[in-house]
């Protein structure tokens, strides 16, 4: 192994010699948190609101105030009677149309269960999904409100009362986006810098004729694979710290769980998107080709990640899709680690899982990495 | 020069599918010897070098390098040759010291090794003030000889030189050759293609390669007479027209 040691030293000193290497070890890592957690934003403000108010009740009233009081909502609809065709949604000068039922005070007050129904314009299915659960969420608080208030009034065997709203759950209790999207930034930073970068450093070697070079001395497949893996494994984990610390300065993204989970997971992952990367330099002759393979593969893991659209949304068949995608695991720790506080037993499975990954995409990329061509 | 043979081969065949790119070729090299290898582009040259330094495996046929065999023993065989191509393959993003040190560490050379032949061959080329200097700024005549004196850096028994002069001015085409001949004085084998015919009169022996065989096998001089000719271009020009030529 002590070729190993010769190439090591080979690719760092070119790598950080490579002018535009710093940048992106640098400036890209801090430039991609910094825009797109605030550009890639799942913040919704401004929703049009449609009240049906059918009880013209003191407390059906009191519940649209909450309404117009939030910050989130635009009461721009106020009627009395159901429209079955629902115009103002067609139109698209409503967002979400509530309807508060007949007797919803009473049957409060009975502590009958009540049911709010919500017809919401799912055009745009994650504003969708955030309007609505932006407006549970104004119904649960005014729930919560009432029953504080007028504890009093209420059936003394049952201190509270129901109000169903069939929803979807988030976590994310302070409904800051930014922590959702950061970890997953994290997950995006991390794997871009192994997929572009190992297999643009392979090719460029088969581009420049280098390679033959390497391939006609004693080096071993093992030792050339590692030595070219290793750096970019280094810059891997040396990014992951620095956004996790702008995550933490910068975001304040919480962290409740034990970060060196994310580490421990990280250091396997790395060597998935890598092997992938290689992987990717097997296939091609170019630089420009290995590019376009790495962005092709880049964009379904991207998209198929669960990082935009929850993975529960997507059908069923994409949903098995993602199980084969390894970003969905590693911001599944991220997510579950950083914002749930999960610990081992939570994220067991997506260690072993990626750990698996890595032995089949690398043992793949070794195969297929030829110091002798047939 | 002793009668030894480095390099040996029989019937040895590389097809791409239908197509033979190297068809049947029998020759050998002796140790020591300075042994050229001829023919147009297209002949097959590059794809027999392939076989022979274990980047490509060969078809059919039988062949060892250095007592190795190109079939299983093609990293055994790395151990022992020297490569250097056309292209110029060091790093350009290295220093010549840099480059020294890449590649003899991979042939494994210790580090009193590295220095001593590094300081050596530095003295010789007379680079020692562009030594530090990243090799894409040291001027184009100088690569091939630091290429080449990187591929021998390890001692190798063979050294491959695939078009070593192609692009080259005459003086530094000369002093090229002068190294060769150093390399070969020390004892290493010297397999060299060239387009240049005076470049083959240099040779002690040379092969000629026309679609995939071997046309013309010999010394320079008795091809010469074999072809009743003055120089190596008329000898080059009748084998690649196909001129009936008997393989001694």
């Amino acid at each position: 192994m002590s070729a190993l040691k010769f190439i090591l030293q080979k690719e760092f000193k070119q790598i950080f010699r490579d002018k535009g290497m710093l940048p992106i070890i640098f400036v890209m890592p801090i430039m991609q948190l910094m825009v797109l957690s605030f550009a890639a934003t799942f913040d919704v403000k401004n929703i049009q609101l449609e009240v049906v108010d059918r009880d013209h009740s003191q407390l059906s009233q009191s519940l649209i105030e909450k309404y117009v009081a939030s910050e989130y909502f635009n009461l721009v609809h106020f009627k009395h009677a159901t429209d079955p065709k629902g115009t103002s949604l067609q139109e698209g000068s409503v967002n979400i149309s509530l309807e508060i039922p007949y007797d919803f005070e009473k049957n409060i007050m009975q502590n009958t269960p009540v049911t709010l129904s919500a017809k919401v314009n799912a055009i745009d299915g994650m504003t969708a999904g955030i309007s609505a659960s932006y407006a549970q969420s104004i119904i649960q608080e005014f729930r919560e409100e009432f029953v504080k208030e007028n504890i009093g009034l209420l059936d003394q065997g049952k201190k509270s009362f129901a109000i169903n709203f069939s929803m979807q759950n988030w976590y994310n209790a302070t409904l800051d986006y930014k922590f959702y999207m950061v970890p997953g930034l994290l997950v995006l930073l991390v794997s871009m810098i192994g997929m572009f970068l190992t297999s643009m450093n392979i090719v460029k070697e088969k581009e420049i004729g280098t390679i033959e070079q390497l391939n006609v001395t004693p080096i071993t497949k093992g030792e050339f694979i590692i030595g070219k893996v290793l750096p970019f494994w280094c810059i891997g984990m040396f990014v992951l710290s620095l956004g996790l610390t702008i995550a933490k300065l910068v975001f304040s993204v919480p962290m409740q769980g034990p970060i060196y989970l994310i580490f421990l997971f990280a250091m396997l992952y790395l060597f998935v998107v890598l092997g992938i990367g290689l992987f990717i330099s097997t296939l091609a002759d170019t630089q420009q080709q290995s590019m376009f393979i790495a962005w092709f593969f880049m964009v379904i893991f991207v998209l198929l990640s669960g990082m935009f659209t929850p993975i529960e949304n997507m059908p069923v068949w994409a949903q098995k899709i993602t199980l084969l995608n390894p970003f969905r695991y590693f911001i599944e720790v991220m997510r579950s680690v950083l914002l749930k506080g999960a610990t081992w037993s939570d994220v067991k499975m997506n260690f072993f899982i990626i750990g698996i990954y890595g032995v089949v995409i690398n043992t793949m990329s070794v195969l297929a990495y030829r110091k002798t061509n047939g | 020069m002793n009668s030894e043979k480095i390099i040996e081969t029989t019937k040895l065949t590389k097809a791409f599918g239908s197509f033979k790119a190297v068809n049947e070729i029998t020759f050998d090299v002796k140790k020591g010897e300075i042994f050229g290898f001829l023919g147009a582009n297209g002949a097959g040259k590059s794809t027999a070098m392939k076989m022979l330094t274990g980047l490509l495996s060969p078809t059919s046929g039988e062949a060892t390098v250095a007592g190795f065999d190109v079939f299983t023993q093609q990293e055994k065989i790395k151990k022992n040759i020297g490569y250097m191509s056309q292209k110029f393959s060091l790093y350009d993003d290295l220093s010549l010291l840099e480059n020294i040190k890449f590649f003899g560490g991979i042939y494994g050379l210790s580090k009193e090794q590295l220095n001593e032949r590094g300081t050596a061959m530095i003295e010789r080329l007379g680079l020692a003030d562009v030594s530090h200097k990243l090799l894409k700024e040291v001027p184009l005549g100088w690569k091939q000889k630091i290429a080449f004196s990187v591929a021998t850096l390890h001692q190798p028994k063979i050294v491959f030189l695939d078009e070593p002069t192609g692009g080259v001015d005459p003086i530094t085409r000369r002093q090229f050759w002068e190294m060769i001949y150093e390399a070969a004085d020390n004892g290493t084998t010297v397999f060299v293609t060239t387009h240049y015919m005076d470049e083959a009169e240099y040779c002690n022996r040379i092969s000629m390669m026309v679609d995939g065989r071997i046309a013309g096998y010999g010394s320079p001089k008795e091809l010469k007479a074999d072809f009743k000719t003055e120089n190596m271009d008329e000898v080059f020009v009748k084998i690649a027209r196909g001129e009936n030529y008997k393989l001694q």
